[in-house]
């Protein structure tokens, strides 16, 4: 093996020049794979990130919401849903597991602006949520890949009244001035203050959801004031009035027309009135990804056990989005990864074609001293995997000095599905299942490469080899 | 010297010093569709520990029937048993290990191994057959000691004149102490003086070591140190001579 090794060696360095640009293929496939697969692994890792924030690893449904609740989700409310929460936390294989377990209650219904000259509505999509629960999700960063923790102190847990609502629905609602947003196009038939008569209608609906709310929540609060009005679970209308603590862009526009957030208790008044409040959802976040199919095979025996008709979903199901941009980065990955196995493939077969063709004497010379096909094959094969190794070797070290640049160069961009700039990064470094990937699947191609010419050379009769001139 | 025609049945009598035996040996080649006889059923027996030359004109067959003896290459008809073992009978596998022990090759163009010095294509031999490090070590450097190439040990065929790399391929084929070495033309790609000495040191070493040299060769000088002489014309043994050296 040692004069194999060497003998491979000392021709690579005979035909120097050859040997680098071949190996200089080899560097560029390794290069171009390495870096597209640190991208992709550091949008894998953004977008988990962003969506483990915002809905945590798995959520605990009522059995059916997932495929039909969409349209009457007071219809999927979960009993005693604090007993659930509770079941869940003292269970010992998932309990520790859990980094934050929090009720949410969706809702959709209309928004309505009828304060001063304004008067628009809206449907909305609205969830109710802990505002310090969603704040501690907001925090989790297993991957490193968040943008950085800034609290959001529109919403908190002292204040029952206050949300926050996306820009889109900002703008239809003509809530653009009074919550300071830039960018926003006034109403069009805005009535001006002094004659302005509001329907007699919207005035009611506005005094209807000020005596729920009771006269204490407002007046002192400056924020500008929404009504939400939905149907109750029993089927009656209700309307609750919102006070907007600011607006957030939510990425996609029709979840940016439409959202809204809002304390639970909120939610749960508009919801189910003065009947039982329930929860459409018990959201649960992990500490640690690789928990999550453990964490959900648990809970779907414990409820089964339980007798609980529940179901569990996890992020993947939820956020489709998540699972496509993760296809596509993959497919594109593929692509990538085969047009450059095709490059290295025929860079090498040409490179050590070349090799046999100039030593075929040398082939049967060796030959005539004992050396067996097999020892041909090996001979050229070494030497052809030497070259992609070395190339591979240096593709990679290239792909972690260039990702350590771009990481360090203070580049941003705004990935699929986010609404705010985050820093570019080239997730290459803290891979190693990528770059030995990348590197073992160079060395395979350029293996295979190196095989049928090497196979040509021990197929060669003796005496022709050494014929040739 | 003995001079005759040689009849089949005379060149195939029983010698137990035999170390190659040929009977009716053909090989054929084809040129697309034409067919070309190279030998044509050629039956001698060549005897171990001589200085033996085949001789005759360019395209007579001589490179055929050395590698045909050298394990190289396969009779169309007819056999060959080189060293005791009937070849046709061994595996393409087999005949490398065969030759690896029983066959050295010196060739005209000294066919060295480029990127290997002189001591490594000296050893060479040696790690085919598997031999232990320090004897290895030994055996190489006594040879070349002996073809007096000791001190360009570690020099490449490029760095060595026409001279002394043959030298090296003579080492190299005598290093595993082979039964048989087989050189196809080697003085001519060398001037009459290298030749000459080229010539002394393989008689000297083959009276040394009590190997069976065979040659294929137009040089005159070489056949006038033969102890057994081959006349091979049109693919046909012509004549076999003995020489007076024993």
């Amino acid at each position: 093996m040692n004069l194999l090794i060497k003998i491979a060696f000392r021709n690579m360095l005979r035909n120097l020049r050859r040997s680098l640009m071949t190996g200089s293929a080899v560097a560029a496939g390794a290069l171009a794979l390495l870096l597209f697969g640190g991208f992709a692994a550091y949008i894998f890792a953004g977008l988990e990130t962003n969506n483990v924030q915002r809905i945590g690893h798995l959520t605990v449904f009522r059995e059916g919401y997932f495929l039909l609740g969409a349209g009457n989700p007071a219809a999927y409310g979960i009993d005693r849903y604090r007993d659930v929460i509770e079941l869940i936390e003292r269970d010992p294989t998932v309990g520790p597991m859990i980094n934050v377990i929090t009720p949410t209650q969706s809702l959709v219904g209309i928004a309505g602006n009828f304060s001063g000259n304004v008067e628009a509505s809206k449907t909305f999509l609205g969830t109710g949520l802990i505002p310090s629960s969603r704040e501690r999700m907001r925090q989790w960063d297993e991957f490193g890949a968040s943008a950085g923790y800034v609290p959001d102190r529109r919403m908190s847990d002292e204040d029952p009244s206050r949300g926050e609502i996306g820009v889109g629905l900002a703008r239809v609602l003509g809530l653009c001035g009074p919550l300071g947003l830039h960018g926003c196009p006034a109403l069009p038939g805005a009535r001006p203050p002094s004659g302005a008569a509001a329907g007699a209608a919207s005035r009611e609906l506005t005094d209807l959801a000020a005596r729920d709310l009771g006269a204490g929540a407002q007046g002192a609060d400056p924020s500008p004031q929404i009504d939400l009005l939905a149907a109750t679970a029993g089927g009656a209308p209700n309307v609750v009035q919102l006070a907007v603590g600011g607006a957030e862009p939510q990425g996609v526009k029709e979840l940016d027309d439409n959202f809204v957030a809002m304390p639970l208790g909120l939610a749960q008044q508009l919801v189910y009135g003065r009947s039982e409040h329930k929860a459409t959802g018990i959201v649960l976040q992990l500490h640690r990804s690789e928990d999550l199919p453990a964490a959900r095979a648990r809970l779907t025996a414990l409820f089964k056990q339980k007798h609980l008709d529940l179901e569990v979903r996890d992020f993947g199901e939820l956020s489709p989005f998540y699972g496509q941009v993760k296809n596509m980065f993959s497919a594109i990955f593929l692509f990538i990864a085969l047009v450059m196995g095709v490059i290295v493939l025929f860079a090498v077969v040409n490179t050590m074609t070349m090799n046999v063709m100039e030593r075929t004497n040398e082939v049967g010379t060796i030959r005539a001293l004992g050396v067996r096909r097999a020892g041909i094959r090996s001979q050229f094969t070494v030497e052809g995997v030497l070259i992609g190794a070395i190339g591979a070797t240096v593709g990679a070290a290239l792909a972690l000095a260039v990702a350590a640049l771009v990481n360090h160069a203070g580049l941003t961009w705004i990935p699929p599905g986010n609404a705010t700039a985050v820093p570019l990064r080239l997730d290459v470094a803290g891979r190693a299942a990528l770059v030995g990937g990348a590197w073992l699947g160079l060395a395979i191609v350029t293996t295979l490469a190196a095989l049928l010419p090497a196979n040509r050379a021990a197929r060669l009769p003796v005496v022709d080899a050494l014929r040739h001139v | 010297m003995a001079r005759a025609a040689v009849s089949a049945a005379a060149a195939t009598a029983a010698n137990p010093a035999a170390v190659v035996r040929l009977r009716q040996a053909a090989k054929t080649y084809w040129s697309g569709t034409l067919e070309v006889p190279a030998l044509r059923g050629i039956s001698l027996e060549i005897p171990s520990h001589r200085f033996s030359v085949v001789v005759g004109a360019s395209g007579s067959g001589k490179t055929t029937l050395l590698n045909l003896i050298g394990c190289i290459d396969s009779p169309s008809s007819g056999t060959l048993e080189v060293c005791g073992e009937e070849i046709a009978s061994l595996s393409d596998d087999a005949l490398s290990d065969f030759r690896a022990r029983n066959i050295g090759f010196i060739f005209q163009t000294f066919s060295l191994v480029p990127v290997l010095s002189a001591y490594e294509n000296v050893e060479y031999p040696l790690l085919l057959v598997g031999m232990p490090q320090a004897e290895r070590r030994r055996r190489t450097l006594e040879m070349l000691e002996a073809v007096g190439l000791a001190g360009q040990a570690h020099q490449r065929p490029n760095e060595l004149s026409g001279g002394q790399r043959q030298r090296v391929a003579i080492a190299r084929a005598l290093v595993k102490e082979p039964q048989v070495v087989l050189a196809d033309e080697p003085t001519a790609n060398l001037d009459s003086a290298t030749g000459a000495s080229i010539i002394e040191l393989m008689r000297r070493v083959q009276v040394q070591s009590r190997t069976t040299f065979i040659f294929a060769t137009h040089d005159p000088q070489l056949m006038s140190h033969a102890d057994e002489t081959f006349v091979i014309r049109d693919g046909e043994l012509l004549e076999h001579r003995r020489g007076d050296r024993r």
